[in-house]
C-alpha cells in the first residue's frame, strides 16, 4: 500500500520527469533545427540610394517620421539626409540637423560643440547629400546581440521589432554599426526602419520612396532579374557602407565619395 | 541511498522542471525559428502581421487626380511635376471622409528645402534655380508671388504687380 505522501511524491517525480523532456523537445526541435538558414525564397527586399541625385529637401525624412508615427519633435529618426561638405584642405565636414527633417535650408554646417561652421563657396571642394536608413543586413548584428528574441529578419529580408517582446536592454542600439536604431520615446522599446513592410506587402514602395521627388531613393527585390532596381545593382558601380564589418548591408550605393562612411 | 542524499536532486530538479513549464506558458505558440534559422529568425511569428497591419497614411499622387484634376493639369508639365502632392499638403489618411480638406502649407520653410542656395556645384542641389530666404522677399510668403502648382506662372490667386512673368 502507498500512503498519500508517497503517492504526491511519486506522481511528482512522474510528471515532472514526463514534462522535461517534453519541454526540452520544444527547445531542441531538430527538425526546426534544420530551418533553412540561407532560405531562398522569391522576394528579397533591396535600397538602392542614388547619390547624384539627392538634394537634401529632406522630403523622405518628413514622411518616414508621419508615416511611421515617429514623434516628431523628438531627436530620433528612422531615416535621415546627410550633409557631407568636403573643403580644398581636405576637411569633411558633416552634418543633419534634426536630421534633415526641414530640409537644408542655410550654408552654416552644424559641428555641434565647435558650433555652426560657415565654409566660403570658394572653399568647397565638394558638397553633396548621402541619405541613410537601415541596412537591413544579410548578417544583422543588431539581430544576433538581441537576448529574448524579440528581433528578426523576415524571410524577404526585413529587420524587424517585436514591440510587445522588447524588454529594452539596448544591446542592439549598441551593436548596430550604422547607428539606425534608438528607444522610442514613449514606448520604450527598440526602434527601427521597417523598410514600410505594412506598404511594401501590399504592394506600394516605402514612404520615403514615393516621397522623393528625384528618385534618388528606390527598393527593389534582388531575386527578381526583371526588376529595375537589381538591373542596376548587377550591373552598375553600387557601394556598401562599412563593407569590412561583415555585415553584408542591403541598401546600395549609386555614386557615394569615399569619404562617407 | 539515503533519503537526504536524493533530496536536494529533487529540488533541483523541481525548480527545472518549475522553469520550463513556466516557460511554456509564457512563451506564445508562434515563437519559434523562422525562416532565417535560429540565428536570425527567432521570433514571435504573428509580429510579422502585426506590422503588415500598420496603417498607410501616404496614399501617393495618384489618388488625387480623380477629384482634384485641374491641380494635376497644372503641375504635370510644370518644373514641379516631379512633387508628389502629399509632400506639400501632408499624408492622405482617407481625405475627403477623414480630413474634410488637407493641409495647406504656405510657409516659406517649405520652399526653401530645395530653393535655399546651397553652393554645391556638382550637387543635383545646384540644377534647381536657388534663393538667398534672407534677401528674397522676406516678408513674403513665396506663394504670394509664385504659384507653388505651376511655379513659371505667378500665382491667380494674389495678382502681385512686381511679379513680371
Ligand atoms: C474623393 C475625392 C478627393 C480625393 C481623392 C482627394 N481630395 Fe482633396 N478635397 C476633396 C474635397 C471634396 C475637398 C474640399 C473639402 C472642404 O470642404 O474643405 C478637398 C480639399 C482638399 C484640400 C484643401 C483645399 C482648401 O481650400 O482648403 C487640399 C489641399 C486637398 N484636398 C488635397 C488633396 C490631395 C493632396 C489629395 C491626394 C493625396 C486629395 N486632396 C485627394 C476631395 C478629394
Ligand atoms: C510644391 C508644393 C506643392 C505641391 C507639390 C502641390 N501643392 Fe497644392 N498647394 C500648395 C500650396 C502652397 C497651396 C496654397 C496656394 C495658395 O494659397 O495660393 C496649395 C493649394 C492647393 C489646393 C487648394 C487651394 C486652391 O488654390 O484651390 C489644392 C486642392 C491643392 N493644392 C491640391 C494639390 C494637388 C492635388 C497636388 C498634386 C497634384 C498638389 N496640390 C501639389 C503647394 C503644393
Ligand atoms: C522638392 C523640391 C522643391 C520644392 C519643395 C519646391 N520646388 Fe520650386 N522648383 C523645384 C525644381 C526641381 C524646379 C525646376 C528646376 C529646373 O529644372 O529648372 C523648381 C522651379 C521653381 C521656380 C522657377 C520656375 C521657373 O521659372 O523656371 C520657382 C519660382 C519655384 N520653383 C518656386 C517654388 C515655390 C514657391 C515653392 C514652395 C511652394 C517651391 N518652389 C517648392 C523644386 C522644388
Ligand atoms: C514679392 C514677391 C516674391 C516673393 C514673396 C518671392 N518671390 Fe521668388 N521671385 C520673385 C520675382 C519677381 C522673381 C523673378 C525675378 C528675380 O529673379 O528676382 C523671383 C524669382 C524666383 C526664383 C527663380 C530664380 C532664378 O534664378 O530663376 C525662385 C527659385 C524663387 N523666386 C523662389 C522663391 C521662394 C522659394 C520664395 C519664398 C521663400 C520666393 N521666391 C518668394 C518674386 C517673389
Amino acid at each position: 500500500m502507498m500512503n498519500r505522501r508517497e503517492f504526491c511524491k511519486k506522481t511528482m517525480i512522474v510528471a515532472g520527469g514526463l514534462i522535461i523532456p517534453l519541454s526540452a523537445l520544444e527547445v531542441f526541435n531538430p527538425r526546426r533545427l534544420y530551418a533553412e538558414k540561407n532560405d531562398k525564397g522569391k522576394v528579397r527586399w533591396v535600397f538602392l540610394v542614388d547619390v547624384h541625385k539627392c538634394v537634401g529637401c529632406g522630403f523622405c525624412v518628413k514622411a518616414c517620421k508621419i508615416e511611421n508615427d515617429v514623434t516628431w519633435d523628438a531627436n530620433v529618426t528612422r531615416t535621415w539626409v546627410e550633409r557631407y561638405v568636403i573643403t580644398r584642405d581636405g576637411q569633411t565636414l558633416i552634418d543633419s540637423p534634426k536630421g534633415a527633417r526641414d530640409g537644408f535650408t542655410s550654408q552654416k554646417i552644424d559641428q555641434a560643440h565647435a558650433g555652426l561652421k560657415d565654409v566660403k563657396p570658394e572653399d568647397i571642394a565638394k558638397g553633396f547629400f548621402v541619405p541613410k536608413l537601415c541596412n537591413h543586413c544579410d548578417n544583422p548584428p543588431c539581430v544576433q546581440v538581441c537576448p529574448v528574441g524579440a528581433t528578426y529578419q523576415t524571410q524577404d529580408g526585413v529587420v524587424l521589432v517585436d514591440r510587445t517582446w522588447c524588454i529594452g536592454c539596448g544591446y542592439c542600439v549598441m551593436g548596430c554599426p550604422y547607428g539606425v536604431r534608438y528607444f522610442h520615446p514613449q514606448l520604450h522599446v527598440a526602434e527601427k526602419c521597417t523598410l514600410c513592410y505594412h506598404r511594401l506587402s501590399q504592394g506600394m514602395k516605402t514612404a520615403c520612396v514615393d516621397a522623393c521627388p528625384f528618385g534618388a531613393r528606390r527598393v527593389g527585390n534582388i531575386r527578381d532579374p526583371e526588376d529595375p532596381v537589381t538591373k542596376i545593382i548587377t550591373t552598375e558601380q553600387v557601394n556598401v557602407l562599412k563593407e569590412e564589418f561583415g555585415t553584408k548591408p542591403q541598401v546600395f550605393y549609386l555614386g557615394s565619395s569615399m569619404e562617407v562612411k | 541511498m539515503k533519503n537526504h542524499v536524493w533530496r536536494p536532486l529533487f529540488i533541483v530538479l523541481a525548480i527545472v522542471a518549475g522553469i520550463l513549464i513556466t516557460r511554456t506558458l509564457l512563451v506564445p505558440d508562434d515563437f519559434g525559428i523562422g525562416e532565417r534559422g535560429y540565428m536570425y529568425g527567432w521570433h514571435r511569428k504573428s509580429n510579422e502581421a502585426e506590422w503588415k497591419k500598420y496603417p498607410v497614411k501616404y496614399k501617393t499622387a495618384t489618388v488625387c487626380i480623380e477629384c482634384h484634376k485641374d491641380k494635376y493639369d497644372d503641375i504635370k508639365d510644370s518644373p514641379h511635376g516631379s512633387i508628389s502632392c502629399e509632400n506639400c499638403h501632408g499624408p492622405n489618411y482617407d481625405h475627403p471622409k477623414d480630413p474634410l480638406g488637407l493641409n495647406i502649407d504656405r510657409s516659406r520653410g517649405l520652399c526653401i528645402r530645395c530653393h535655399a542656395y546651397l553652393p554645391y556645384r556638382d550637387s543635383a542641389r545646384a540644377k534647381i534655380p536657388g534663393i538667398d530666404p534672407v534677401k528674397h522677399y522676406p516678408q513674403a510668403e513665396c506663394i504670394m508671388c509664385h504659384y507653388p502648382h505651376d511655379p513659371t506662372k505667378s500665382n491667380p490667386k494674389h495678382r502681385n504687380p512686381e511679379v513680371k512673368s
